[in-house]
C-alpha cells in the first residue's frame, strides 16, 4: 500500500491533559500514515470511522471527535416516549471503536475547521491536522421562523426531543403528567427534515400509550406539509383503524409562533391551536459546524457534495455525510442512509489515499422501520445507484417498496435491525 | 560477452518489482470495491455478514456462493417470500450479486 499523503498531528498540551498523550506520541511517531478525521459520532460518523479502519486494513489513522460520552440512538427513541423501552436499551459505548478497531476517540467538540490548512481546532484548544475530513454533524434547529420557540425550548416548556437523550426523557415526563383528557400536539416542519416518518411514528406510539393509560386523551398532528411525507397511506390507515377518534391529522399547518404561557401555537394561515403538551419541530439545517465552515451552500441549509465520493462542493478533502447533506432524489435523512453513505466515503477515501481510481458505481441501501405501537411495525426500503451521466444517486427502477400492513414479524426485524446496525457502526 | 546474454541483475529486480506492483494493485482496487458493495448488506446482516448471536435475521458469512445467488433469484422472482428482501434484491444486478456471494462465501465463520 503506497499512501500518498503524509500527516502530522499537531497537538497542544490540552490533549495531553485529556489523557491522549499516549495516542499523540504514537501518531507523531508514524508520520507516513495518512490521517482521517471524523467529526460527529452518529450513524454516519461512527460508521465512517470504523470502515476507514476496516477498508484500509488498519493502515490509515482515524480520529473521531464527538462531544457525547455515549451513542444514544434516535431510531427507537419514540418507544421511550411511548414508555415501552428504556433509553439505556438505546445506548452504546464508543469504546468498541478504540478496541478492537484502533480509532482514537476524542470526547470534545470541533470549534472550527480551516479547510485550506486542513486543521480542525477543538473546544479544548487542541488542533488536529487531517488528510481527509469526514463531517457528519447531523442537524440543528432553525429557531427564527417560529417566534418564541427558542426561549420556550430553553425553559423546557416546549420541547423538540429530535436528538435522543435527556429531552426524550423530559418529553416523556410531560406526557405522563398530562391530564387524563388532555391533548398532545406534534408540529411537523416543512420537508426536508431529519427522519421523515419520525413525527408520524411518534404520534402512533404516544397514542398507543394514551390508549392504555389516558383513553380520553388526543394526539394532534399539525403538519406544515401538504400531506404525510413518508409511509402516508400506511400511517393514515393506522390512524383511521387503530386510533380512530384519538389521532387527528391536519395538513398545511405551518407554525410561525408559540406562546408558552398559553400553551398555544400560531400558524401562517390556520387558527391557533392550544394543547396540554406541545412538541414543536422547527425547520432544520445542517449542523452548526457545517454552516459555520461555509459548507451549507444550498439556501444556507444543506451541504452540496459530489455524490460519487460525498466531497463538499465548496471545500476539497472534506466529505459530508448524513442528515446535513443536500439529498439526492428520494434519498431520506435517515440513520441507515448515513451508514450507507459512510461506507461509500470510507472506500473512496481509502482508494484516494492509495492513489487508486475511486469506485465509479457506488451503491446505497435504506431500510426504515416505524413502530405503530409497541410491537407492530411498517417499513420503507430502497436501493440507490450512482448514475454517472447525471452525477447523482437514483433509486434502482423496480426495487424497493413498503410493508403491506403493520406486523409483529416486522417488529422483531426492526429490533434486530437496530441492534445490528449499532454493532455495524460501533462494535 | 556474458553481459550480452543475460540482463543485468538490477534490471531483473526492478522489472520484477514493477510487475508485482502492477499485478497487485488492480486486485486490491477490485477487492475494496467488492467489500464496499457487500457492506450494503451489513446494516441488517452484520459487519462482513457476521450476525448477532440472538438475531432472527440470518448471517451471510460462510454461506455457499451458489446458495446466496439462488436465494437472491428466488427473492426477485417471488418464489421466496420476505418482508424486505424481495424489495432490496431487485436493486442489485446479477454481476453484483455474484460478487457479493463470492465475498461472503470467502469470509471465515
Amino acid at each position: 500500500m503506497t499512501l500518498q499523503r503524509r500527516a502530522v498531528l499537531k497537538l497542544s498540551g490540552a490533549v495531553g491533559a485529556l489523557g491522549l498523550a499516549g495516542c499523540a506520541a504514537s501518531m507523531v511517531g508514524t508520520p507516513d500514515k495518512a490521517r482521517v478525521l471524523v467529526v460527529g459520532g452518529g450513524f454516519g460518523g461512527a460508521t465512517a470511522a470504523k470502515y476507514v479502519r476496516l477498508f484500509s486494513e488498519r493502515k490509515i489513522d482515524v480520529v473521531l471527535v464527538e462531544p457525547d460520552a455515549e451513542f444514544v440512538s434516535c431510531p427507537l427513541s419514540n418507544l421511550v416516549l411511548g414508555g415501552s423501552r428504556e433509553i439505556s436499551e438505546l445506548t452504546r459505548p464508543y469504546t468498541t471503536l478504540t478496541k478492537p478497531h484502533g480509532v482514537t476517540v476524542v470526547k470534545d467538540r470541533v470549534a472550527r475547521i480551516d479547510p485550506v490548512q486542513r486543521i480542525a481546532t477543538l473546544d479544548s484548544g487542541a488542533s488536529i491536522r487531517y488528510d481527509k475530513l469526514v463531517l457528519s454533524p447531523g442537524v440543528e434547529m432553525i429557531w427564527e421562523p417560529v417566534a418564541g420557540l427558542r426561549e420556550a425550548s430553553t425553559q423546557g416548556r416546549v420541547l423538540q426531543a429530535w436528538k435522543a437523550g435527556p429531552e426524550t426523557l423530559a418529553l416523556r415526563r410531560q406526557l405522563e403528567a398530562m391530564p387524563e383528557g388532555g391533548v398532545f400536539a406534534i408540529v411537523v416542519p416543512e420537508a426536508p427534515y431529519r427522519c421523515p416518518p419520525g413525527p408520524y411514528e411518534r404520534a402512533c406510539v404516544v397514542a398507543a400509550y394514551f390508549k392504555a393509560a389516558k383513553p380520553r386523551a388526543k394526539v394532534l398532528i399539525l403538519d406544515a406539509n401538504e400531506d404525510v411525507t413518508s409511509k402516508g397511506a400506511l400511517f393514515r390507515r393506522v390512524w383511521a383503524d387503530q386510533y380512530r377518534g384519538m389521532v387527528e391529522y391536519r395538513p398545511q399547518h405551518k407554525a410561525v409562533a408559540v406562546d408558552a404561557a398559553r400553551n398555544s401555537v400560531k400558524f401562517e394561515i390556520q387558527d391557533d391551536v392550544r394543547a396540554d403538551v406541545l412538541n414543536v419541530l422547527p425547520p432544520m439545517r445542517a449542523g452548526a459546524i457545517a454552516v459555520q465552515t461555509g459548507l451549507a451552500n444550498t439556501n444556507a441549509r444543506w451541504c452540496g457534495v459530489n455524490y460519487l465520493n460525498f466531497e463538499s462542493a465548496v471545500a476539497p478533502h472534506i466529505h459530508v455525510i448524513g442528515d446535513a447533506l443536500l439529498a439526492a432524489p428520494a434519498m431520506p435523512k435517515s440513520g441507515h442512509m448515513a451508514n450507507s453513505q459512510a461506507k461509500v466515503v470510507a472506500a473512496a477515501i481509502v482508494a484516494e489515499l492509495n492513489g487508486w481510481e475511486i469506485n465509479p458505481a457506488p451503491m446505497l441501501t435504506n431500510t426504515c422501520y416505524s413502530f405503530v405501537d409497541e410491537r407492530r411495525v411498517i417499513h420503507v426500503a430502497s436501493v440507490h445507484e450512482y448514475v454517472a451521466a447525471e452525477k447523482t444517486f437514483k433509486t434502482v427502477a423496480g426495487s424497493g417498496g413498503l410493508s403491506p400492513a403493520p406486523s409483529e414479524l416486522e417488529g422483531g426485524y426492526a429490533m434486530d435491525w437496530a441492534r445490528t446496525i449499532w454493532a455495524d457502526m460501533l462494535a | 560477452m556474458k553481459a550480452c546474454l543475460s540482463p543485468p541483475w538490477w534490471f531483473v529486480i526492478v522489472a520484477g518489482a514493477w510487475a508485482g506492483a502492477a499485478l497487485a494493485e488492480p486486485a486490491d482496487v477490485q477487492a475494496l470495491r467488492v467489500k464496499s458493495l457487500a457492506a450494503t448488506c451489513a446494516q441488517c446482516h452484520g459487519t462482513a455478514g457476521q450476525p448477532l448471536a440472538d438475531a432472527d435475521v440470518p448471517g451471510l458469512v460462510g454461506l455457499q456462493a451458489s446458495y446466496i445467488v439462488e436465494q437472491m433469484k428466488a427473492f426477485r422472482s417471488g418464489t421466496r417470500t420476505a418482508t424486505v428482501m424481495q424489495q432490496l434484491a431487485k436493486g442489485f444486478s446479477d454481476a453484483q450479486v455474484a460478487q457479493i456471494a463470492a465475498y461472503f462465501a470467502a469470509q471465515p465463520r
